[in-house]
């Protein structure tokens, strides 16, 4: 289990730095190795060239796609997988299910399609606020984790149900910072303070982001990676908005482990108080 | 095709007319599905690649012939 507090005590301090610097590394989901602390989706692009490009800009190697049915009366229509830049991993969503049975048959076409067992489990409990329906997604966790499936949960950033998905087995939690597509940014950073302390599993938080600022947050806060769509894809240069992402996160993580500053209500100099002239 | 050599079934959906004796295989070919990222769930069960020439298509089947595109 990883330590997510930042230890005060010198005695701790190289416990810490062991910690840090196995936190240095790669993202580990399940057996897959991600690089990328930024994770992105493929939807709301205005074309493939552009979404090729942003998600060059952004330096993610992992992306999220969703399964729908081929439109077979559309004859030569250009394939998504055609257009990702080599060496993606491929996280399939089961965006738009609203039970476990078609999350399950979603996942289940998915990993054939896909030739993995990753899968972004969603099980949306409305349509206005798309929250998920974590009593479902809990269910339908259990059953594709005994398929042998590597089970990366959204849910709403709730510590109980974070806390049960890691132990029924899911190889990661992802929480939503806001509403999917909302923009609105880390709306509970203290959620997901608990929810980081508690987590044995990586913790990505999913939806919500708006700008670079929220992703920065999420990673100062200690999250382990971020997974967005919208910010970037409905911005007004996507591909420059790939880049500030990419920034945002790396910065974000940087900070997180270097260990910030406490806040404190008053100053403290930052110029020798000795040696003044006329003291 | 008369309707003694055609069959009547499902796809994504739809309601279609199809050879009679085709499998998943000929089935795609015959819909000119190509591509990588392609899965074939048969009455509800999927049907693993490596099955496509030996699974039949058969009167009633509901077929569901699904692919990747751009989401979140």
């Amino acid at each position: 289990m990883r330590s997510r507090s930042s230890p005060s005590s010198v005695e701790a301090e190289d416990k810490m730095e062991k910690t840090k610097q196995s936190q240095d590394g790669p993202l580990l989901v399940g057996e897959h190795v991600i690089e990328s602390r930024l994770i992105v989706g493929t939807g709301k692009y205005e074309n493939y060239p552009t979404m090729k490009a942003a998600m060059e800009a952004s330096g993610a190697d992992m992306v999220t796609v969703a399964v729908r049915r081929i439109d077979l009366s559309a004859k030569g229509e250009e394939n998504l997988l055609n257009w990702l830049p080599d060496g993606m991993t491929l996280l399939p969503n089961t965006a738009g299910c609203y039970n476990i049975e078609d999350a399950l048959r979603v996942a289940r076409l998915a990993r054939e399609a896909a030739i993995g067992d990753l899968v972004k489990l969603e099980v949306i409990g409305d349509e206005k606020t798309l929250f998920p329906d974590n009593h479902q997604t809990l269910k339908a966790a259990e059953i594709l984790l005994k398929e042998g499936f590597t089970v990366l949960p959204y849910c709403t950033d709730d510590p109980i149900v974070c806390r049960q998905l890691q132990e029924i087995g899911c190889h990661a939690v992802m929480p939503l910072a806001a509403p999917i597509g909302s923009g609105l940014g880390v709306r509970n950073p203290y959620n997901l303070r608990i929810i980081l302390e508690q987590a044995t599993v990586p913790v990505i938080v999913d939806a919500g982001v708006g700008t670079a600022s929220d992703a920065a947050v999420a990673m100062e806060l200690g999250c382990d990676a971020v997974l967005m769509n919208t910010a970037i894809a409905g911005a007004g240069e996507p591909v420059r908005m790939a880049r500030a992402m990419r920034l945002a996160v790396e910065a974000g993580r940087e900070a997180y482990l270097s260990g910030r500053i406490p806040m404190k209500l008053y100053a403290t100099a930052s110029s020798p108080i000795s040696g003044r002239i006329g003291a | 095709m008369t309707a003694e050599d055609s069959v009547r079934v499902k796809i994504n959906g739809k309601d279609r007319t199809v050879p009679e004796g085709l499998h998943v295989a000929g089935l795609l070919s015959l819909l000119q599905v190509t591509g990588p990222g392609v899965a074939v769930e048969r009455n509800r069960s999927i049907v693993p690649k490596t099955n496509y020439e030996s699974t039949p298509v058969e009167a009633g089947d509901e077929i569901e012939i699904v692919s990747f595109i751009g989401g979140g």
